[in-house]
């Protein structure tokens, strides 16, 4: 090799020229530095965040609670997760003797990384001008980005399901078990709520969908009904109240992580608040514009500047920021959903839901392109009108005098034979002319001594 | 599915669950922003104790600085936890006093019997809870300890109250 090619080699400016600011740059080198600069900031940040969120838990927790919460370690206890950190790396790390040794050890690794790869493909704020070219500001803008997250956001079971397993503990594995029917049961109800989204955007890249939103008034207003859908399954997916069943500390004693200690718990308990974080990203991203700030197109066009950027990520932050707290907020109201009640909202209402509205959205787009209306904010008005409609229906009949709670009692002998001495088929329409029936003829509370029995058997499956 | 649980007959027609959300979220919310807290900042701000609190031991001197007690023997006489161990000695003058006099705080049930059965009014139990000690041995509190205490004494009874009423 010529010594004119070494200095050519050594050159920075061939490895990273000079480009116009407001387009994408060409050259492989930018395109690496910036990526491996992009990686350690991005995740240095969002680290640094997910330890300020179990603070954040904690003093979320107890103002909720009239009490003051973490204050010691510096000031505002600020200090607190640094303290934390410290405390669990200098614990003993317990190795069960009867454990699969290395699943043991790799469990909250793969319990933690999704959650991060998802964070990798977030838009997080509008481009960067830089001198050597225009800077996407998310780590991997991935033209797929939309099908990205719905596959990895699937592999975190994983982490859960080992762990419960290889720690050869019958309530780890419960934990591990419940985890893998809970995540399983509302990937579906997730994915598909977010279907309807794609209806709009007719693109699965997360830019697009953005720009569809900074377009078109964001999603929230046009799909409801979806963004309530998948409200209630990310608090599923990420293991949250009320659906924290994996955990159960009141049965489970705690679930899936019961035989970590040390730094593999602290792992997990990272992972939680990581998946929170990008669950919440998610939803900013998908329903809340991502990082479009409303009421103005400034943000959307060129000339990009670095004013721009800053805003646009403040903008971002604030959403997602508001859906952690939202997360921590439910947390401390609700108490815990049933096992059974768990499956069933999963599989008889949020599922029908999803699915239903992605057809009435098909449908109404279809008619709206067919009415001539241009895609734009009155299109989400239209959708919007739609939305108050079923939110109205959805609330006067589904959330109303019924209960989710599929778990029968088994009749007894007695009751058995008391109800075909009557001649009662035993199927839910059956019962509930029974039932009233029963309620017409008989005062309440001789009802009551009949009505528990019927109440309680469900359809055969 | 017939798993078996038993299914409770609720009221139906008043059940619901986003509502029911809704205003429990509003009902925690208020108390998130409601600046009355209730903890105590501990080590900076304490409890007042009331004047009968009943805490460990301390043994009040004279003016010259000696324990006021004359090793009567009456204290771990009256013990039930036989918790005092008392030595008594003679000085030239024939005055007694103790030689050894020990409390082991842990096996104290702090009754109160020792300052109430007190000839001299010299050992007391304290109005006092911060006893942190680093090995047990340290909480056997002998005479200079007892006398080093500087916390206020217990009153075990109000005097214009004493049955408590």
């Amino acid at each position: 090799m010529s010594s004119v090619s070494v200095v050519a080699l050594m050159d920075l400016a061939t490895w990273f020229p000079r480009a116009n600011p407001q387009l994408e740059p060409t050259a492989v080198g930018t395109f690496v530095l910036a990526s491996a600069i992009k990686i350690v900031v991005v995740f240095g940040v969002y680290l640094i965040g997910v330890a300020f969120l179990t603070l954040a838990e904690r003093k979320i927790a107890a103002w909720i609670q009239d009490r003051r919460g973490p204050n010691r370690a510096g000031p505002w206890g600020l200090l607190q997760p640094v303290a934390d950190g410290i405390k669990n790396f200098m614990k003993e790390e317990t190795d069960p003797a009867d454990a699969d040794r290395w699943l043991f050890l790799i469990a909250p690794a793969l319990a933690f990384v999704p959650a991060m790869l998802t964070w990798a493909v977030l838009p997080l704020a509008a481009p960067l001008p830089t001198p050597w070219g225009l800077i996407d500001m998310s780590v991997a803008n991935l033209p797929v980005g939309y099908l990205f997250t719905l596959a990895i956001s699937s592999l975190g079971v994983y982490g859960i399901v080992l762990a419960g397993w290889s720690s050869n503990n019958k309530y780890a594995l419960l934990g591990g078990l419940r985890s893998s029917a809970q995540l399983i049961s509302y990937e579906i109800a997730m994915g598909m709520s977010t279907i309807p989204i794609l209806l709009l955007a007719g693109n699965v890249s997360l830019t697009a969908i953005i720009q569809q939103q900074a377009h078109m008034g964001w999603n929230v207003i046009s799909l409801t009904v979806a963004w309530f859908t998948f409200l209630v399954a990310s608090f599923a997916e990420t293991n949250r109240l009320p659906f924290d069943l994996p955990e159960a500390e009141s049965e489970l004693v705690a679930g899936y992580h019961t035989e970590y200690s040390g730094m593999k718990f602290s792992m997990f308990f990272i992972a939680e608040y990581a998946n929170m974080a990008t669950v919440s990203g998610l939803t900013a991203t998908l329903f809340f514009g991502g990082w479009d700030i409303p009421f103005t197109q400034w943000d959307n066009v060129p000339p990009w500047t670095w004013l721009k950027t800053l805003v646009t990520l403040a903008a971002f932050a604030t959403k997602t920021g508001f859906f952690l707290f939202t997360f921590m907020w439910v947390r401390w109201t609700l108490p815990r959903f049933r096992y059974d009640q768990l499956m069933s909202l999963g599989w008889s209402i949020m599922l029908p839901i999803a699915l239903g509205y992605i057809v009435v959205v098909a449908a109404a787009t279809l008619a709206l392109d067919f009415l001539g209306v241009a895609r734009g904010p009155m299109f989400s008005l239209a959708l919007l009108g739609m939305n108050v409609v079923i939110i109205t229906v959805l609330l006067r009949w589904l959330d109303r005098g019924k209960l989710i709670s599929p778990a029968s009692a088994r009749v007894g002998p007695t009751d058995l034979g008391r109800l075909r001495a009557r001649g009662l088929d035993l199927s839910r329409r059956a019962l509930g002319a029974e039932r009233a029936k029963l309620r017409a003829i008989a005062p309440p509370a001789t009802a009551t001594v009949t009505v528990p029995a019927l109440d309680a058997v469900e359809e055969p499956v | 599915m017939a798993i078996g649980v038993k299914v409770m007959n609720r009221p139906l027609e008043r059940v619901s669950y986003i509502r029911a959300t809704l205003s429990g979220m509003a009902v925690t919310l208020k108390h998130l922003v409601d600046p009355h807290k209730v903890t105590m900042q501990y080590p900076e701000t304490k409890w007042d104790l009331s004047p009968r609190w009943r805490g460990t031991h301390r043994m009040l001197t004279t003016e010259t600085g000696k324990a006021k007690c004359v090793a009567c023997g009456l204290c771990p006489t009256v013990c039930p936890a036989n918790c005092i161990k008392l030595v008594p000695g003679e000085d030239e003058q024939g005055n007694r006093f103790p030689l050894v006099f020990e409390i082991d705080e842990f096996r104290c049930i702090f009754c109160g019997y020792c300052q109430e059965v007190c000839p001299e009014e010299a050992i007391h139990l304290g109005r006092h809870y911060e006893n942190a000690e680093f090995d047990r041995a340290s909480f056997v509190y002998d005479l200079e300890r007892l006398t080093a205490q500087t916390h206020p004494v217990s009153e075990l009874w109000d005097p214009a109250d004493p049955k408590g009423e």
